[in-house]
């Protein structure tokens, strides 16, 4: 296991969200996390990845708990990319790209030839070397969400956790972005673990998923296994055919109608 | 490199403001006999002249206008906010109350215990602000829980001010000149009462500014990339606080140049405030020693006290640059 | 943060328990002072005016307590609207130029004045100083608006074009404090702390106009407020016509600020606070307008009997008495919703 949620309970102030959850991630997989709004599946990321500490339970990256590491050596290993950053106006992709080399930074060494191969590298994966210089407001909503996630790139970590990086994409830029998620993990082995809204893709895309519905987890397992028509029921209220992908044979789901 | 040479040009324009304090005003000296009272001082007119009052009057300058511009750097990097100035967090109404109260507890005289008495009231109220901002919440102080606190703390000190000062007029005299702001006849005990503040600002903020960065891309951004948010808000807040409390207390209310230095600068810095900060001291230098020069010899034989040729110059200039470009959102 | 309009049963609660809270403190105004008078004098000299206390009550307590009601409503109505526009908690009329030019114009003419104006009564106070606030406080929202015109009027344009010419005004203002006599920087400092000292009904007439013409005005405008908190994009999508709605409601902040201020004087903190202190109560996502305006009535009579009976028989300008009384309401709320983890 690399990254293990044992009987988190989350929220925010007095309001409880998630409680006495179990998860665990195995090293070298895609995971995406599936339920309906407000489920709690963004709270168990960013607790996943210590943005929220747990008012019980622990997380643990590696078998260590991660809010006794140092936060800057959990940054070399683990990457989050919350829900719909927001950058300062002029910011170019390279600036932004170049700040995610920050836990590799000390105050005395900012800039290193690793750090400029780190940053080339993760423009070049992302298709945005000729970009590099553009103002982020400048990009098409796609190539901000690509300069996002190569930011998160460059921070060099084999650990990812990424909330809704399709989010005001079209479609297409949708499968632009999860191939290049796919790739990360065939390439390099990297452990990604996503929230998607869209079950279709989340099928076809990811070896795990997690579906949950307020706070707890209601099934896991590969997308056939979770994809049944009985649990797009129980989570999702949703009457729905689930028939294979004529092109790559996972789930696909095709709406019926909505349950009252 | 583009930015490097920006700093260059920056640092000459600096360079050439402290050489125009140093020489004009109501008698002016000539940059050769400046270097003669510098070196080897004979004890003229002009010596002295240049010795005991310009020289002070030059550094306190170049002091105070590069605390403002890096503070005011810092809070609007910290707030997100366009309308932070270094004075936000109750520094510079902190350092008013203490500097009245002293007026009417202890009769106190001197400009030299007025200044102590003004930071020491500037650090209490950033203090105090900083730990209302921590109360109650588990996480530490969000930007706009910092800023409203502030901004509610400033005006209660301001609101006690205003009745002490409205109640005694020995205070009120005292007072309506450090609300003015000026950085003439300080002399040079002021300067190595505020040289160290400075500096130790100077030095968190350098240590801030990478941090700060990483802030920039939101709260939960910084905590992923490993930045520990908490800590590098409370630097942020120490670095404004010695930054703006040691010019405040002395130099009277001059927190406008940290206002509009740090969008004056954008544009050429980008939103990196590895260089912004520097930018920004120098701009707010270079800034504070020229309002003083013009003030110095608009009015003659009298003098117009810096704090209103700044905003006077600085102003439209200000709004002009907001008018010419789109300004640059934080 | 809630998304659409304010919560309305929370909102609704508010303002009543403000209202009432509002007649209690006025009721406190009416008897309280040199002569203390019971309830049922008060009415008496209300009806009466043969009875002793006609003068006391109709022209001298009640103008007073209405004038700071009144000017404390359309201050913080003004600074609900300023800071919806403005998408920004610490904007407030100042920023729209009207309180920073109305000090300026002011200070400047009673040091210009000097010694010859007299004693703090007589004619100029009564009617000249508050031409020149008026005139002021418009010159100076003007300046600010044509500058920050530019094809529209963007809220981030307004509100930096905003701290420039406060900037300017302040600084001035400042100058012109240490070039007068120690005597008139007094006067002046009573009068831009914001006082209600000697206000008779001319000082109640504008204000009272202004609310009455520019509430209902502005309450139609809500709609607008609630999407300019979003994006101009946002707003243009929503059917909004952007420029012309924000235009018509910073002209009903500037008149509110204006006509307040040339009655009362800048009272310092009302227009920032009472805003964030009611969105703070009911949870809304913007500064509600009732509530705020009622809040700021509550804060400024509440202000103004502390200010007039706490140090008497020295009174104390009621804009110091706002910021030492509101200050610490809101820093209890802002402390206090932290732990909900509002």
């Amino acid at each position: 296991m690399r990254l293990q949620a044992v009987d988190v309970t989350l929220g925010y102030g007095d309001r409880v969200v998630v409680d006495g959850l179990d998860l665990g991630i195995e090293a070298g997989t895609v995971t995406t996390i599936i339920g309906p709004n407000g489920c709690g599946k963004s709270t168990l990321l960013r607790a996943l990845g210590r943005l929220l500490k747990p008012s019980g339970g622990q997380v643990l990256l590696d078998g260590k708990r991660i809010d006794r590491l140092p936060t800057r050596e959990v940054a070399r290993v683990l990457g989050v990319l919350p829900q719909a950053p927001s950058a300062p106006e002029g910011l170019t992709v390279a600036d932004l790209v170049a700040r995610g080399r920050h836990p590799h930074q000390t105050w005395y060494r900012q800039w290193s030839s690793s750090d400029a191969d780190a940053v080339a590298e993760a423009l070049a994966m992302t298709g945005l070397s000729d970009l590099a210089d553009r103002p982020l407001e400048e990009l098409s909503g796609g190539q901000r969400q690509r300069a996002w996630i190569s930011m998160a790139l460059a921070q060099g970590t084999d650990l990812l956790l990424l909330d809704e990086p399709t989010t005001f994409l079209d479609l297409a830029h949708q499968v632009e972005v999860l191939e290049l998620v796919r790739s990360l993990h065939s390439s390099a082995g990297r452990t990604i673990v996503m929230v998607l809204h869209d079950l279709n893709l989340a099928a076809r895309y990811t070896d795990r998923l997690v579906a949950m519905r307020d706070g707890r987890v209601v099934a896991a397992g590969t997308p056939h296994e979770v994809l049944t028509e009985e649990l797009l029921r129980k989570v999702f209220d949703l009457e729905a055919k689930v028939i294979p992908d004529p092109v790559a044979g996972t789930p696909l789901v095709v709406p019926v109608g909505v349950r009252h | 490199m583009r930015r490097t040479r920006v700093l260059a040009v920056l640092l000459a324009a600096l360079a050439g403001a402290v050489v125009l304090s140093v020489t004009v005003g109501a008698k002016t000296v000539p940059p050769g006999e400046v270097w003669q009272a510098l070196t080897a001082p004979t004890g003229t007119e002009n010596d002295i002249i240049v010795r005991s009052l310009r020289v002070p009057r030059t550094l306190i300058g170049v002091l105070a206008g590069v605390a403002l511009g890096v503070a005011g750097a810092l809070m609007q990097g910290h707030t997100r906010n366009p309308l932070a100035d270094p004075g936000l967090l109750g520094v510079t109404q902190g350092a008013a109350f203490a500097m009245v109260a002293s007026i009417i507890l202890l009769g106190t005289s001197t400009l030299y215990t007025y200044i102590w008495f003004g930071l020491a009231g500037a650090l209490v109220a950033s203090a105090g602000v900083f730990a209302l901002g921590m109360a109650g919440g588990r996480g530490g102080p969000t930007p706009v829980t910092l800023a409203l606190a502030g901004t509610a703390v400033s005006a209660f000190l301001y609101a006690l001010t205003s009745a002490i000062v409205l109640l005694d007029e020995q205070a009120m005299d005292v007072f309506r000149f450090w609300q003015a702001g000026s950085i003439a006849a300080r002399g040079a005990d002021a300067v190595w009462q505020v040289t160290p503040f400075v500096l130790a600002g100077l030095l968190l903020a350098a240590f801030n500014a990478p941090g700060l960065n990483a802030l920039a891309l939101g709260e939960d951004v910084a905590r992923g990339l490993g930045q520990n948010v908490n800590r590098t808000r409370a630097v942020g807040v120490a670095a404004v606080t010695l930054l703006t409390g040691a010019s405040v207390a002395a130099c009277g209310s001059l927190s406008f140049v940290g206002l509009i230095v740090p969008h004056l600068v954008r544009p050429l810095s980008g939103a990196d405030h590895r260089w912004l900060l520097p930018y920004s001291g120098l701009v707010g230098a270079a800034l504070l020693l020229l309002a003083d020069v013009i003030g110095r010899v608009v009015a003659p034989p009298g003098e117009l006290e810096v704090g209103v040729v700044l905003a006077l110059i600085g102003a439209p200039f200000f709004v002009a640059l907001v008018r010419r470009r789109k300004p640059v959102r934080l | 943060m809630r998304l659409y309009g304010p919560s309305r049963p929370r909102a609704v609660a508010v303002t009543l328990t403000g209202l009432a809270l509002l007649v209690l403190l006025m009721a406190m105004n009416m008897r309280i002072g040199d002569i203390p008078m019971s309830l049922a004098e008060v009415l008496r000299a209300t009806v009466d005016a043969g009875d002793p206390g006609h003068f006391v009550v109709m022209d001298l307590r009640l103008p007073r307590a209405l004038t700071g009601a009144l000017v404390g409503a359309a201050l913080a109505l003004a600074g609900a609207i300023t800071q919806a526009i403005a998408r920004n908690p610490l904007a407030s009329p100042e920023i729209l130029g009207v309180t920073t030019g109305a000090s300026v114009t002011v200070v400047a003419g009673v040091v210009a004045s000097g010694s010859a104006y007299g004693g703090a009564s007589g004619l100029l106070l009564s009617l000249g100083i508050p031409a020149l606030a008026l005139a002021g406080g418009l010159a100076g929202a003007v300046t600010v608006y044509a500058l920050a015109w530019r094809q529209g009027l963007d809220g981030y344009r307004l509100v930096l074009v905003g701290i420039g010419v406060a900037a300017v005004f302040t600084n001035i203002k400042y100058w012109l404090l240490t070039v007068g006599d120690v005597n008139d920087t007094t006067r002046a400092m009573v009068w831009i702390s914001g006082s209600l000292n000697g206000r008779g009904w001319e000082h109640v007439a504008p204000v009272a106009l202004a609310l009455s013409a520019l509430i209902p005005l502005t309450l139609l405008g809500a709609r607008t407020l609630d999407a300019l908190r979003f994006s101009d994009d946002t707003v243009v999508s929503l059917g909004v016509r952007v420029n012309r709605a924000r235009g018509l409601l910073v002209l009903a902040a500037v008149l509110l600020a204006a006509t307040a201020t040339a009655s009362a004087g800048p009272i310092a903190f009302v227009a920032l606070a009472s805003p964030q202190i009611a969105l703070r109560l009911i949870g809304s996502g913007r500064p509600p307008l009732l509530a705020s305006a009622v809040l700021g009535a509550v804060l400024t009579a509440a202000a103004d009997l502390i200010a007039r009976t706490a140090f008497s028989p020295v009174e104390l300008p009621v804009g110091v008495v706002t910021a030492v009384l509101g200050a610490p309401y809101l820093i209890y709320l802002l402390v206090r919703l932290r732990g909900k983890g509002r």
